[in-house]
């Protein structure tokens, strides 16, 4: 009996093993998924968590309930990867060991990267909401807040689903105008960037929209640390911006168990080829997801396209066949801009956020770089996608690389 | 695309002045824009445009939070050594192109 192991059962592992299911025979291949959390987070929901929109019934369910049937589930911590050897050792020193390794277990903040930022006022008067707890620790802030210079802050990059922040700084924009108090919430939004984002005509569209909804704009901060006594964050060079609330959005690292395993980079993501997604240092250890050093965004869209790939690439590996599959760094994401309206942008590695219609040329019907209605309304049926149909490990109608039809260039 | 001549040397440079072939860069060229970005070079100055240059040839991607990994200086004296946008500036001394952020 053969033995595929993945460790981590997010977004990107449970579809793994989903997918691998179907096509490895069971009386041949041993499927295990090794993860710490029994509960599933559908992590876009976190947006909506510090405004009231979603609570934590609403965004967590049973992990367990996602897989297939024929694949085993161990709940525990993982303590190292011994990749000479094709074990991974618990940290109950129990051992498993493998033919084929997928390593997906994400990214984490780590804010304790950054002086100060853990401080006293954390989860006071700082708060994050990439995790649940740092959501709901804020929507109890917000419940009671009166106002006063609201800062949202990336440390620096690369960090998970890189347009949540300026969802968050379009979503106080409305809360707070519902609210009634408004004028009395400054809103500043400060980024390492040299704009709202990297790519030029997202940048551009994204930061006159920031504009018209009157939020300012920081542009090349790079977190240095946080005052927490004169209640202000410092960039390296000294440059200060005060803040009554700030959003956080902290350095993310890679789990600690690739570090300690010697299969990282400097911040614990797993070097990994970015079209095969097989891991630099051994054949049989192939990564997924925002556990990789790939030059892509760490988002769920990202995952599903890898997916793809990755599934194709396992079955040539096992059958000795070179690995054709590449992935082109495909990544698709919604961008909730408040009011009842949403963006959605389609690029990749080399194509940048462009114009048009997606998916199909004429007929959408969801438009890309631009407000629409129906843009909203793809975002909240995503849920149910995510939960029906992505974990699961079934196909959408969605090309796994990125297509140019529908997109207006130059 | 369009050129720039430093130290008597023509190399190639994009619309902003960073360099499109890192190979045509020296530390002549590196004194001659540094001086158009208002930095003197030290010693220092170069320990870390080595580290930007290997790390760049490598293909690891640049950013502010890897200086503390250089071994050479961190973050802080990077930003005394280049000051105002220190990883822009480094960058188009060091004669390579300018970090792009990758989401």
């Amino acid at each position: 009996m053969k033995k595929l192991l993945i460790l981590g059962a997010g977004t990107a592992g449970t579809m793994m093993a989903n997918k691998m299911r179907k096509d490895l025979l069971p009386k041949e291949w041993n499927i295990t998924v090794i993860e710490k959390e029994k509960d599933h987070f559908y992590q876009p929901g976190f947006l909506f968590v510090p405004f009231g929109y979603s609570s934590r019934k609403d965004i967590m369910k049973p992990g367990q309930k996602f897989f297939a049937g024929g694949i085993d589930i161990v709940y525990k911590e993982i303590d190292r990867i011994e990749s000479d050897n094709n074990r991974v050792f618990l940290k109950d020193e129990t051992c498993f060991d493998y033919d084929i390794l997928i390593i997906a277990t994400g990214t984490r903040i780590s804010p304790e990267d950054t002086p100060g930022l853990k401080g006293e006022l954390w989860y006071k008067n700082v708060f994050d909401f990439y995790t649940i707890e740092g959501a709901e620790a804020l929507a109890r802030f917000f419940s009671t807040w009166e106002g006063g210079n609201l800062v949202v802050n990336i440390a620096d990059n690369p960090i998970k689903c890189p347009v949540a922040p300026l969802e968050f700084a379009f979503y106080a924009d409305d809360y707070f105008t519902k609210k009634g108090i408004r004028d009395k919430v400054n809103i500043t939004y400060v980024t390492p960037m040299s704009g709202a984002f990297t790519k030029p005509k997202a940048s551009k569209m994204l930061g006159s929209l920031l504009q018209r909804k009157n939020v300012n704009i920081v542009t090349d901060f790079f977190l240095g640390e946080v005052d927490n006594v004169n209640k202000k964050i410092l960039d390296f060079g000294g440059r200060e911006v005060p803040f009554d609330c700030l959003i956080t959005i902290p350095l993310h690292s890679g789990d600690p168990v690739i570090s300690k395993s010697g299969l990282g980079d400097e911040f614990g993501f797993v070097r990994a080829d970015k079209n095969t997604l097989q891991s630099t240092s051994k054949q049989n250890i192939f990564v997924i997801g925002d556990a990789g050093n790939f030059p892509s965004s760490k988002a769920g869209s990202v995952a599903h396209f890898q997916a793809e790939v990755l599934h194709a690439n396992l079955l040539s590996f096992i059958n000795n066949r070179p690995l054709e599959a590449k992935f082109d760094g495909h990544s698709n994401c919604y961008i909730e801009t408040g009011y009842g309206k949403g963006i959605l942008i389609d690029f990749n590695y080399t194509t940048e956020p462009l114009p048009g219609m997606f998916p199909l040329a004429l007929f959408g019907p969801f438009a890309l770089l631009k407000e629409t209605r129906l843009n909203h309304i793809g975002k909240l049926f995503f849920k149910w996608i995510y939960w029906n149909i992505l974990l699961k490990g079934r196909k959408l109608p969605v090309s796994n690389q990125m297509s140019m039809s529908g997109k207006i260039t130059d | 695309m369009s050129q720039k001549t430093y130290a008597g040397i023509t190399v190639d440079v994009n619309e902003e002045g960073y360099f499109t072939n890192s190979s045509q860069w020296s530390k002549e060229i590196a004194l001659e824009i540094a001086k158009e970005e208002g930095v003197v070079l030290t010693d220092q100055h170069y320990a870390i445009m080595e580290f930007l240059r290997n790390r760049f040839k490598s293909g690891e991607p640049l950013s502010i939070r890897s200086i503390n990994h250089s071994n050479v200086i961190d973050v802080k004296t990077f930003y005394q050594l280049f000051p105002g946008a220190p990883l822009k500036k480094a960058t188009k001394i060091a004669g390579i192109p300018k970090p792009a952020s990758c989401i």
